[in-house]
């Protein structure tokens, strides 16, 4: 650290002025640097006579070039739009029956699905239509409401048990824990993994039997195979919509569950066409029937 | 009397925090009254012990205590911010590393980036660059003032109630206080007391140079000066809020809508001019002619710099809104002023550069101003890059994509990082008397850890950047978008990895650092006897 300084001489003298050791050159602004910097200021003024710039009372300058973003963002959307009216315009004149597969527009909905779904139901759904605990998968043979096109099309347009859409899917299974006994409860649960073939306790299927007649198949059905109309699920899969454990099964018994979807046709969340080409995508996903 | 009115004052003070403590609303005011109690009381205790004991002589001399403190916190809270940045880097590659709901942990919600996050960016800007910035402009502007720090023990008070004010925020942010103000989560009690400490803090600087024994006052000063004035402006405008309850943390924005946000990157932005760019240059125009014993290059490029400078960086905010509900215009000067800034920026990088002119074979040998150097260089990397990337054109590619984050860390981990490590390595040795450092070798290992580190950085998250900017405006022929955001997110865990490795060799480095200062504080290595004796690095 103790180096001496080194006196090289310099071309150009100092300011005079001297802090802790520090001096300053007086050496003149670098050229480049002045001109840049006047260059930068001459292309900003510029900028500011061609675009939106400079606040006035109210408003402010509109630019020579009449720019704005909002005009360019909805010309860009209207420009799309234009492009696929005809297509949407078939899409939407088509039976539902007819969508899939349809040698116009079936690869054209099924795109406009994929960009659809990608957007609004990935995020419960998951990025492949795997579902997730409390969220359907879409990529199996086991439907709650129905896998045909028509019975997909209407749970994305009107959802499931959503306030917002008169005419949604609706059931609500009752919070046994109010209505039986919690040995009762302990037995059904017993009995319903046992329908998969789950391994239970024996000496409880039986009781379990009894009250699952008594209570669970006016929805669920005498052989537990649900009934698609009510939503009420097949309790005979290995496709558990909130888990297969014993503590699953019960807290669903004991609370019931109330799974709840947008209704995307609702609020002008999607339009007539988004909704045909994304029931598409989903009928397309591995399930459709 | 004075003793008098110190112990009055702060038995109010125990009183009224111990009264919020016990009727707070919230878990977190609660205990941060409790701090403030704690606090206080510990103050009344010395301060009545201390009665009756004769008054000490006034010290005269350079007041070189406070910096010495302030250049163990400076390493210290580095530390702990990189560590941090290193955790959350990794928490996006793992997202396990939150902590929560996994079967060997859940810490929930401690852990979460959401809350980890500004404990990062707090730690590094405010409490590592803020204890770097304070300590250093106490030390410089004594040296080239030729004059003791004004205002006595206020210089202590300034040091003290600003690591408290760390301590309230990083613990708030923990606790989930937070008014969701980038670069200003720190909720309104806390915002007043950082008020408090930073009049004080522009009391001390200004008395100094008040009363200086210079005919002028030196050029890093003009640049700590305008920091420090122009962060107590930003901070009161951004943080008008009327809290919900004096005796709650939450509190209500002023602004609402796009006026909040404008109003926010206002701040944000140059938080980022004064704060990480004008007080820093304070430390460069110090510390580089000071290390390379050469003459600054220009004074006359530093006059037109720094007042073109600070004039222009206060328009550039509305860059960080651009494609917004801001109105156009409003992004159109936000932008031509962005240009604007680029030479004035650059001006600083050309004084620091060119004042090795002559003295270029030093950076041979001397590991401390290569860093300084390179420093610099990042330093006129960053300040190219940002105002390219606020063109509208740029930024629509760039704009919420990781390209922004290895922007700020090119400028934070390059600029300001190092040019601290190297103002550290300066005062380490001249603060605690001794003649040289314990290891230049080891400075060497810092300096290429960090580079390489910074590298990894700031290459990864240019891949990742633009490569997830093109992949969300990628659509196919009929106008659909192609990739989901997950898609993104899927794409870019490589190079995540590789960007917390980089911040792993950057930590390193720093740890190596603390190391050699400490080493070198306790007086291990010095030469015995004459510097003859010792062979030279």
């Amino acid at each position: 650290m103790a180096r001496k300084p080194e006196k090289k001489e310099t071309q150009v003298e100092t300011t005079g002025h001297e802090w802790d050791g520090i001096e300053e050159l007086n050496t003149p602004l670098p050229r480049w640097w002045l001109w840049t910097f006047y260059a930068t200021i001459i292309w900003a003024i510029g900028y500011t006579i061609a675009y939106p710039a400079w606040p006035l009372i109210s408003g402010a300058t509109e630019g020579m070039l009449g720019y704005s973003s909002r005009a360019d963002v909805a010309a860009d959307i209207a420009a799309v739009d234009a492009e696929n009216a005809p297509l949407n315009d078939t899409l939407n004149g088509l039976d539902l029956t007819e969508m899939v597969g349809h040698p116009e527009v079936g690869d054209y909905a099924f795109n406009g699905g994929k960009a659809v779904f990608q957007t609004f139901c990935i995020q419960c759904h998951g990025a492949g239509g795997q579902g997730n605990t409390g969220y359907p998968t879409l990529i199996d043979n086991d439907w709650l409401w129905g896998g045909d096109i028509e019975n997909i099309y209407l749970t994305i347009a009107h959802g499931v048990r959503a306030e917002e859409d008169f005419d949604t899917r609706y059931s609500e299974m009752p919070a046994f824990g109010d209505i039986l006994l919690d040995e009762e409860i302990a037995a059904a649960a017993q009995y319903v993994l046992s329908l998969s073939g789950k391994e239970t306790d024996a000496s409880l299927v039986a009781d379990g039997q009894i009250v699952f007649m008594d209570n669970c198949a006016a929805c669920h059905m005498d052989d537990g195979t649900g009934d698609q109309t009510l939503g009420a699920p097949n309790l005979t899969d290995a496709i558990w919509l909130y888990g297969d454990s014993l503590d699953a099964v019960t807290e669903t018994i004991v609370n019931a569950r109330f799974g709840v979807m947008p209704a995307w046709s609702a609020e002008g969340r999607l339009t007539e066409a988004q909704i045909r080409q994304v029931a598409v995508y989903v009928h397309q996903l591995g399930g459709g029937e | 009397m004075w003793n008098g009115v110190k112990v009055i004052v702060l038995a109010l003070v125990v009183l009224f925090a111990a009264l919020a403590a016990n009727f707070g609303r919230d878990a977190a005011y609660q205990f941060h009254a409790i701090l403030f109690a704690v606090a206080a009381a510990y103050l009344l205790i010395r301060t009545i012990k201390g009665i009756g004991e004769p008054v000490k002589e006034k010290p005269t001399g350079y007041m070189d205590d406070v910096v010495r403190a302030g250049v163990i916190a400076t390493a210290f809270w580095g530390v702990a911010g990189f560590l941090v940045g290193v955790w959350i880097a990794f928490e996006l590659a793992f997202p396990a590393l939150n902590l929560g709901n996994q079967s060997w942990i859940n810490i929930e919600p401690f852990a979460n980036f959401g809350r980890l996050r500004p404990l990062h960016t707090s730690a590094v800007i405010f409490a590592f660059g803020g204890n770097a910035l304070i300590a250093t402009s106490f030390y410089i502007v004594q040296r080239t003032s030729a004059t003791r720090l004004f205002g006595g023990n206020a210089a202590w008070f300034v040091f003290w109630g600003y690591q408290f004010f760390i301590v309230l925020a990083a613990t708030g942010y923990l606790l989930g206080v937070t008014q969701s103000k980038e670069y200003a989560e720190p909720e309104w009690y806390i915002d007043i007391w950082l008020t408090i400490v930073w009049v004080v803090y522009l009391i001390v600087f200004l008395g100094t140079i008040f009363k200086r024994k210079e005919p002028h006052i030196y050029v890093a000063n003009w640049f700590f000066l305008s920091f420090i004035v122009t962060i107590a402006m930003l901070h009161l405008v951004n943080n008008m809020a009327v809290p919900v309850s004096f005796l709650g943390s939450k509190s209500v924005q002023l602004f609402s809508g796009v006026q909040d946000a404008l109003t926010q990157w206002w701040y944000g932005h140059n938080a980022v001019g004064f704060f990480l760019t004008a007080g820093f240059l304070g430390m460069m125009y110090y510390f580089v002619p000071k290390q390379a014993e050469r003459p600054v290059y220009s004074y006359k490029l530093s006059i037109i710099h720094f007042w073109a400078l600070i004039f222009l960086y206060i328009w550039a905010g509305p860059h960080h809104l651009h494609y917004t509900a801001l109105p156009d215009w409003a992004q159109t000067l936000g932008m031509v002023f962005s240009v604007m800034l680029w030479m004035p920026s650059w001006g600083g990088m050309i004084n620091g550069l060119m004042t090795l002119s002559g003295a270029w074979d030093k950076l041979r040998t001397d590991p401390i101003l290569r860093m300084m150097v390179v420093s610099v260089g990042f330093y006129g990397m960053s300040t190219f890059e940002g105002p390219m990337m606020s063109i509208k054109a740029v930024n629509s590619l760039s704009h919420y994509t990781d390209w922004t984050i290895g922007h700020v860390h090119s400028g934070a981990l390059g600029w300001n990082g190092m040019i601290t490590f190297g103002a550290l390595y300066f005062l380490t040795p001249r603060l605690w008397n001794r003649e040289r450092l314990y290891s230049l070798r080891l400075v060497n290992w810092h300096f290429w850890l960090a580079t390489i580190g910074i590298v990894l950085y700031a290459s990864s998250m240019w891949v990742t950047g633009i490569m997830e900017g093109l992949m969300w405006r990628e659509v196919d022929d009929q106008g659909f978008l192609v990739n989901a955001f997950a898609d993104t997110t899927a794409a870019k865990l490589p190079m995540y990895v590789v960007r917390g490795t980089g911040g792993i060799l950057y930590l390193a480095g720093a740890l190596i650092m603390c190391f050699n200062l400490w080493k070198t504080a306790v007086g291990a290595g010095q030469p015995r006897g004459s510097m003859s004796a010792v062979p030279a690095e």
